[in-house]
Formats: structure tokens, sequence, C-alpha cells
């Protein structure tokens, strides 16, 4: 570590680090001495790498494949709205190139697959993880286990949070426990919305992407206890916080007692993506084209729309609102001797109502609007938002 | 009596309700009067062959389940029992 030097610039930027007794100038060296991969530059993705970038870590590598949207910036903080339509990957690293030029920024924009985690998880000491769906998460925690490396997660869901620190090298030379350790399978499809579905308040990724940083910081400086073998829990809407416990589970397929996993597997097909619901048959349907010509003929029929009354409030075509939860029970509301235009916002819920009511209640005259409101608002009326 | 804590992702199943009160003897007990009272619940917890779900921890206190004993761990009065389901978001 002797041989990492600063220059007098670095050591003013960095003070306030050197002067706390349990972090100094050792504390700094090993920042300015250890690289970081993000995985996402997201809601967690922002305040990781501008904390991470401020505090000296001396090399981050950003990995991400998507541009910027405007409906990013209520809580990705890294980008403005001048970084609307850029790679996101490359927009975080002007943002933070003008932060601090002492570091060293590499962009990956690309998709962090089974095919290049391995080799972007090897070149990088520790690895933090803003992804945000379960097939990157098992991925990401996959290729740290496989490589040993430190996986600093982090996940949210609308007002909760949880944190931990996964696979860290312990004191005994044993390696922490998990993703798999506390969670291992994950929950079918459709069960747990992504964010996009789902909503996040927007500060709520502020707070856990800064706990992530500050657990990279640790990790690397060797200050404090992390949170390696803990699960933090935060629900902002009462504002508890706990930390349970995480154990290693001897049925680990990574590195439990009888390893069965040597390699990065197929992680869609491991969370149930993209498998075809059997039990699923087609409905009815028309598209949106035929439903403005019904419209503008004329053509008797009710539109009943199946989503939640907070997404009505976003955006509405004229349907009755009965929300998918209770269709079932809102039978004289929906007639049976008219067709009647069943739709959501992208034409899934709505097929799942028309299933629910052709099997309890036996209707025959529900057709789905193919694509939703989304496609309403793409080819009908553009003057809708979009969410 | 035990409390338990219900996790943002399923309260939707509990009409919002994020606490659930009710006297119960062990971890299964209690969970099964949430599942009783709130049947929608029932197949985001267990398997089809009874079994809690590989995505759902069960704690009390902080102490997860599995490293006492499994759905049989004895409730005390003021034991804080929590369902933690595995979240994605991060985007």
């Amino acid at each position: 570590m002797e041989q990492i030097q600063f220059s007098k610039e670095e050591l003013e930027r960095y003070s306030r680090h050197l002067i706390i007794p349990e972090f100094n100038i050792e504390g700094q060296r090993k920042l300015k001495g250890s690289s970081v991969l993000v995985i996402g530059s997201g809601g967690l993705g922002s305040p990781l790498l501008l904390y991470l970038a401020a505090a000296g870590v001396g090399r981050i590598g950003i990995v991400d494949f998507d541009t910027v949207d405007a409906s990013n910036l209520q809580r990705q903080v890294l980008f403005g709205i001048q970084s609307v339509g850029v790679a996101k990957a490359v927009a975080a690293k002007e943002r933070l190139a003008s932060l601090n030029p002492h570091i060293t920024l590499e962009v990956h924009n690309t998709k962090f697959t089974s095919a290049n985690a391995r080799d972007l998880v090897r070149q990088y000491d520790v690895v933090a993880d803003g992804t945000d769906n379960f097939p990157t998460r098992y991925l990401v925690n996959d290729a740290c286990v496989l490589e040993d490396k430190v996986n600093v997660y982090a996940s949210i869901y609308r007002f909760e949070g949880q944190a931990s620190v996964f696979n860290e090298l312990l004191p005994d030379g044993t390696r922490g426990p998990n993703y798999r350790d506390l969670f291992p399978s994950p929950p079918p499809p459709g069960l747990v919305p992504s964010c996009a579905e789902g909503g996040v308040i927007g500060v709520l990724p502020g707070i856990l992407g800064s706990l992530q940083a500050l657990e990279v910081i640790k990790v690397i400086t060797g200050v404090g206890d992390t949170l390696s073998g803990r699960l933090f829990l935060f629900d902002a809407t009462g504002f508890t916080t706990r930390t349970m416990k995480v154990r290693k589970d001897p049925r680990n397929p990574l590195n439990g007692e009888y390893p069965t996993q040597t390699e990065l597997i197929d992680y869609d097909q491991f969370c149930g993506i993209g498998v075809p619901e059997a039990q699923e048959r087609e409905v009815t349907a028309i598209d949106v084209h035929e439903l403005k010509a019904w419209r503008d003929s004329g053509k008797e029929h009710v539109l009943i729309d199946v989503r939640e009354p907070y997404e009505f409030g976003i955006a509405e075509m004229g349907g009755d609102l009965i929300p998918l939860a209770t269709v079932v029970e809102s039978t004289t509301r929906i007639p049976k001797d008219v067709p009647v235009v069943v739709q959501c916002r992208s034409g899934a819920r709505s097929a799942k109502a028309i299933r629910q009511l052709e099997d309890v209640h036996g209707y025959t005259n529900l057709v789905n609007l193919t694509g939703g409101i989304l496609a309403w608002q793409e080819h009908i009326d553009p003057s809708l938002a979009r969410y | 009596m035990a409390q338990l804590i219900i996790p943002t992702p399923l309260r939707k199943f509990t009409d919002g309700q994020g606490i659930f009160t009710e006297e119960a003897a062990t971890v299964k007990d209690l969970l099964a009067a949430l599942a009783s009272q709130h049947p929608g619940l029932k197949p985001h917890l267990f398997e089809d062959s009874g079994s809690l779900r590989s995505f759902i921890r069960v704690y009390v206190g902080d102490e997860d389940i599995h490293a006492l004993q499994g759905e049989d761990t004895v409730l005390q009065a003021n034991d804080e029992v929590s369902i933690i389901p595995a979240i994605a978001g991060g985007v």
C-alpha cells in the first residue's frame, strides 16, 4: 500500500476521510488501490456510483445496456435532462468524470449476461449489484461466488428495501453467506412486480444505494463490521428497520456441502421466464384499430378497465374501472348481452380477467384489447401519458 | 400475542394490512391463522405440499426459523415474526 501516493489536490479533496482516526490515509490508499464493478446505473447505481467516485475508489466499472428515459429522472440522480436518450453507462461516466478526475472510469455499455458475467467480475475487487430483476440478481450472485468476489447487495420494492454483503472473505478464510443461502430460488414470474410495474418511491433507492456504497467502502477498507451474515430491512412507510441473521445453507448449490453448480446457467429459465404457461388459454381479442372502428361506427359495446385506480389517474380511455382483483364480484357492472371489451395497461391482466369471468360466471361476450392502453396511446391517442 | 409483520409485496392479499396479531402457540399456527383469514395469501406462502416457499424466509426476532425449530418454533407472548420475501427492484 505504501506505493500509492496522493497529489496535493487529492489530499485536499479527501481530507475529511484522512482526519477520521479509524480511516486515515491507509483507508484512502485502500480505496485508491481498489476496483469496483457497479452493475446497473439506475436508482441504486446512481448514489452508489456518485459516492464511490466521490470517495476516491481508484477504478470503477459501470455496466448498463439501457439509455436514459425521462421516467428515470424521478430517482436516478446521476442523470439530467441532457442525458435523456444517451446510453446510461456513457452518461454516468461523463457525470462521474466531472466529479472526480483522479479516478479511472470504465464503461461497459452492454447487458450483463451469463456469457460476459465472469469475465467482467474477474476484473474487479468488489461487485455492487444495482440490478432490477431476479434472473440478473442470481447471475450476479453466482458469478461472484464462482469468481470469489464480494457482492454488495441491495434491492427495493415500493417503500421497502433490503441490503446485505454476500460472499465476503472472512478472517477464517471461508466465505460469508450469499444470495442463494438467503433465497434458494426466486418467486414465480408475476408475483413480485418490477419497479416499472410496481412503482418505487424515488428516495428509497437513494437510501439503499447509499447504504450499498457505505458497505463497499467498509469491505475495501476493513473499517467497521459489514452486513456480511446479516440482512438489513428498511420499511419507509412506518420508518422501521430490522437486521436479520443470514446463515449459510448446506444445500447451497454453489458452495454448500455438496455443490452441484460449477458454472453459470440460463437464469431466465431458472426464474421461469419465457416458459409458456400451458394452462393459460388464449382469449378472443381485438386490436386498438378495431376498437376505434367500433367507436367511430357507434357499434354497441362496453369497455371495462381492470387496472388499479392510481393507474386510471395517469391515463384512461373511457372504460369502467373494475380492478382485476374485484372483477369476479362485479358482475352486475359487466353485461352479458353486448360485446364487452376488457382493457388493462398492456393486455395481460385483461386476459386474466376474461379467463376468470368465463370460468366463474360463464361469460361468452368478452374480448381482450390487445396491447392495452399502451397500444391505444401509441396508435390512436398520443395525447395520453405513457407509464 | 405474537405479532406478524407482512411485507409490502404481500399486503395486497391482506387488504393493505401490515401487521397481523394472533394468539398462536407456534410459527405454524400463526401462519395458518394468517392464511385462513386471508386465503389469497396461501399460494404465496406455501407450496402445494404445505411446505414454505423457497423465496420466503420466516424469522422470529432476528433469527431464521430454520436455525430454530422451523415452523414448530414455539412463540413467546411478545415475539415478532417477520415474513421476508425476495424482492429484486433496483432501477
